[in-house]
């Protein structure tokens, strides 16, 4: 690392003649929003994703402002309802369930297997249509009255209150087509566009968790589809179906959305599993370890949580042998987790670590996601869930396995491939500082989450006894720099574009072939189709300061003849 | 998707090949194997309602087995009939279109469509009948049979003697239960508080339909009256119609979307664009008709053909 940190300080840009890529190869609106480019649509997806990010983190830091006082601080109780109901709607459907695989998946993911493009390019522009339409259902619905019922949409609440519900629901259900395509696109791309010689077990870790995504994707989604569109015609028709007065269920509305959502939180924290994987082994310069065991239990979780849905309807009444039984489940999902977190120690050891970063990312990851993870088996313990259950200690604990989690390992990815996609080099220096504010921030508010949710605060109360205030003040105080840390990366990241050092076409010294193409990649991503090899081939690279790159200095082994 | 794989690139000599494929071969894999991947996820979608059946179809078995009479089995059966003829037709297409036989799969094309327009029109003749008896679904149920629609209806005076009748000792053994088990269940008294505040009183007319955890399976509503009290009609017979609707309408739009996409190979069928080499959307068309076929073929005994 002291090499290449030596090279950064006042190192002239390179100046290069300007060579056509992705991204000056066409210019104007059109050739953005009609592009069939995966990259271009990776970025579209990136850009969207982040508005919302940020729509939805005003609306984080709203509620945490108006928690600062056991009565009004800022807004309503009303006000309050919609408020973390948007924050959550728009966390879950509009940022985090597309956030890794449709941005940064889409823009890596085919460079990844030496491909052109994604293997149907209009539907995966149709996706990004999609979210853009689901997107304007919500703005639509909270422009027209808005919607307090919290996320999860529970039947009988969201079939009787006011605001509109059907709009933001029908936007939810959109906005699941457009994951579904994305999913099926990646599988078919997988299948049938690596290149020869890449078998499944030379395809990097990122794909894999990628391939784990799609599967639960194309799976679950569907059953919220026809979940919300029940919804909706229970609200504007009174089919009944989830009526008691018509003798409906309203416990097999949890029973359905939980089916997919459940599976839904692996969409989320699979793919970062993946970024972690490939961030891991960079930045240690050594071989991943335990690679087949990290892939197959992708896969695994992808399959265990179909079976856990239950776990959200321990106090719903649901049989105690159903109890029993999603519990006992819920804790075998604890098996592929831990089998990943040790194989990323594993790699780690002995390792040169690198503190770039996206290190630092991963590092945090593993930390927040391990604590995120070891409380969920506290929630999935049906006698102490009974205790915990809609306190502040679930809050606590999904924040730390989707924020925590999912995240911080966007971020890292963010930061690791920064120079992929815009062929600059942000500032490490920021980049550090970012890190520290969000690390730093992201504790204090949600570990006291985790306190004051065990002495009985229960979540989404507008108002509290006084002898929470301490925890809820300390708990928006860390909110607050967490958000500063959050202008940061968008200040070094934006800063950057303009005055960003030129990244060399293999920054971090990686393995993988998406860093045989230039930076920023041209328009069918690789001059020359690229050779496989191994992905994670790490003490094969040698960092030369004076070109700001890293490259080859040993050959990359032959392969065996039967491969592809 | 269909659409996707067909998408004309201006790069190459083969006008069907798109500029990231390397052959035809790989691009007409990939077509197929993204349409059975999307099939996949209709089956999960209607999924989703073949479950709701089967909850309510094992809670409520005599509403089931008295409402299907009022489904005309000779046109549910006219319907499948035709359907199944043009699964046949879709299938002698793209067999036609392999081959190369414009004329016959312009011809065998158009009689598939018109086979989704005699289903649909069947089908609004059912939906018609069905309408002006007011057997229809929830809150819109007006049959004057077997809904007791005035019941329901927030008049809790008119339904207390029903109520009385089965539900109440239920009852009274429900809280009996409560009082024995309340130790080792402690979460089930305070689930069943949750939703009741939404509609307290029509809870009190059935209240076991959030279950108490020793009551039975997944907590679902368990059957609530026996078909032998009641020879005559059942209450809430509106629950079939919900299903029945849902299931047929949901169906139904799937066949007018599948009516034009095969709607829109007719079109590119007539310009010549098929032959040999080049037919993956008649063939994945294809597969999208028999999936819809196939789902009728499951909802016509399970909704008509009941005992």
């Amino acid at each position: 690392m002291t090499g290449r940190e030596a090279a950064l300080p006042g190192y002239a840009p390179l100046r290069r003649p300007e060579v056509e890529n992705y991204l000056n190869r066409a210019s104007g609106i059109r050739s953005w929003i009609f592009t069939l480019d995966h990259k271009r649509i990776g970025i579209l997806y990136l850009c969207s994703v982040l508005t919302a990010f940020l729509a939805g983190g005003i609306a984080a830091l709203l509620v945490r402002t108006e928690l600062l006082t056991p009565d009004q601080t800022i807004m309503s109780a009303n006000t309050y309802n919609e408020m973390f109901t948007l924050h959550g709607v728009i966390m879950v459907f509009l940022f985090m369930i597309p956030a890794i695989p449709a941005s940064l998946g889409n823009f890596i993911l085919p460079m990844m297997l030496g491909a052109k493009d994604v293997a149907f390019p209009r539907l995966n522009l149709m996706s990004w249509w999609l979210y853009v339409s689901g997107a304007l259902c919500a703005v639509i619905s909270i422009a027209t009255g808005g919607v307090d019922t919290g996320w999860t949409f529970y039947t009988p609440y969201s079939t009787t209150a006011s605001g509109n519900v059907v709009a933001m629901v029908f936007g939810a259900f959109l906005l699941g087509f457009s994951s579904i395509f994305t999913g099926l696109n990646f599988i078919v791309t997988m299948h049938k566009l690596r290149p020869a010689g890449m078998s499944w077990f030379r395809m990097p870790l990122f794909p894999w968790a990628l391939y784990a995504t799609s599967i639960i994707q194309i799976l679950a989604t569907p059953v919220l589809g026809i979940t919300l569109l029940l919804l909706i015609m229970e609200r504007t028709l009174g089919v009944g179906i989830f009526d008691p007065a018509l003798g409906g269920d309203p416990v097999l509305y949890q029973h359905f959305f939980w089916f997919y959502s459940h599976p839904a939180v692996y969409i989320m924290i699979l793919p970062a599993m993946g970024i972690i994987s490939e961030v891991i082994a960079v930045f240690s310069r050594k071989h991943i370890f335990g690679y087949k065991f990290i892939a197959f239990s992708s896969i695994a979780i992808a399959l265990f949580g179909f079976l856990v849905w239950g776990h959200h309807l321990f106090t719903s009444g649901q049989s105690d042998m159903g109890n029993t039984i999603f519990s006992a489940l819920t804790y075998s999902v604890a098996i592929p987790s831990a089998i990943k977190v040790w194989n990323w120690l594993a790699t780690m050891y002995k390792g040169a670590i690198h503190l770039d970063t996206p290190m630092l990312y991963a590092l945090a990851f593993i930390f927040l996601f391990t604590i995120g993870g070891l409380t969920g088996m506290f929630v999935a313990m049906v006698s102490v869930d009974t205790h915990l259950h809609d306190t502040y200690f679930v809050v606590a604990h999904f924040h730390y396995v989707m924020f925590g989690g999912t995240i911080t390992a966007f971020l890292a990815g963010l930061h690791y491939w920064w120079p992929k996609m815009t062929g600059k080099m942000y500032s490490e220096r920021w980049g550090k500082i970012a890190w520290t504010l969000i690390f730093v921030g992201f504790q204090v508010t949600f570990f006291t989450q985790f306190i004051m949710g065990a002495k009985g605060m229960p979540r989404r109360y507008w108002s509290y006894l006084p002898q929470f205030q301490p925890y809820h003040v300390t708990s928006t105080i860390g909110s607050y720099v967490m958000g500063t840390g959050f202008f940061v990366v968008a200040g070094l990241l934006l800063h950057s574009l303009y005055r960003g050092r030129q990244a060399g076409p293999n920054p971090w010294g990686s393995a993988t072939l998406e860093w045989e193409a230039a930076s920023p990649p041209p328009w069918d991503n690789f001059s020359e189709t690229p050779v496989v090899g191994d992905p994670y081939d790490l003490e094969a690279f040698q960092h030369e300061p004076e070109k700001v790159t890293w490259v080859r200095t040993l050959p990359k082994e032959r392969l065996q003849e039967n491969h592809g | 998707m269909a659409e996707a794989a067909s998408h004309h690139d201006v790069h190459g000599h083969d006008p069907s090949l798109q500029h990231h494929f390397d052959n035809p071969e790989q691009q007409f894999d990939s077509g197929k194997l993204g349409m059975w991947l999307f099939l996949a996820t209709e089956v999960l979608l209607f999924g989703g309602l073949f479950v709701a059946y089967a909850v309510y179809r094992a809670n409520h078995p005599e509403i089931f087995v008295y409402a299907h009479q009022f489904l005309d089995k000779r046109l549910g059966g006219i319907n499948t009939l035709v359907l199944i003829c043009s699964s046949l037709t879709m299938a002698w297409g793209v067999r036609a279109a392999q081959l190369g036989q414009q004329r016959l799969l312009k011809i065998l094309l158009s009689l598939t469509i018109l086979g989704g327009f005699i289903f649909m029109g069947i089908k609004y003749v059912e939906y018609k009948q069905k309408w002006e008896h007011g057997l229809l679904p929830g809150k819109h149920f007006t049959h004057k049979e077997g809904g007791h629609a005035a019941e329901k209806a927030p008049a809790p005076a008119a339904a207390a003697p029903a109520a009385a009748a089965t539900p109440a000792p239920a009852g009274t053994a429900h809280a009996g239960a409560a009082a024995a088990q309340g130790a080792a269940t402690p979460a089930a008294p305070a689930a069943a508080a949750a939703p009741a505040q939404a509609s307290s009183g029509t809870l009190k007319l059935e209240p076991s339909l959030i279950k108490r955890a020793a009551d039975g399976p997944a907590g679902l509503a368990p059957t609530t009256r026996a078909g032998a009290e009641h020879e005559a009609a059942p209450d809430k017979v509106w629950i079939f119609f919900g299903i029945y609707f849902l299931m047929t309408g949901l169906h139904a739009i799937h066949v007018l979307a599948g009516m034009t996409a095969i709607g829109w190979t007719l079109r590119k069928a007539t310009l010549g664009a098929f032959g040999p080499t080049y037919f993956t959307p008649v063939d994945l068309v294809g597969l999208y008709w028999h999936l819809v076929d196939l789902i009728w073929i499951f909802l016509f005994p399970l909704l008509y053909l009941i005992h």
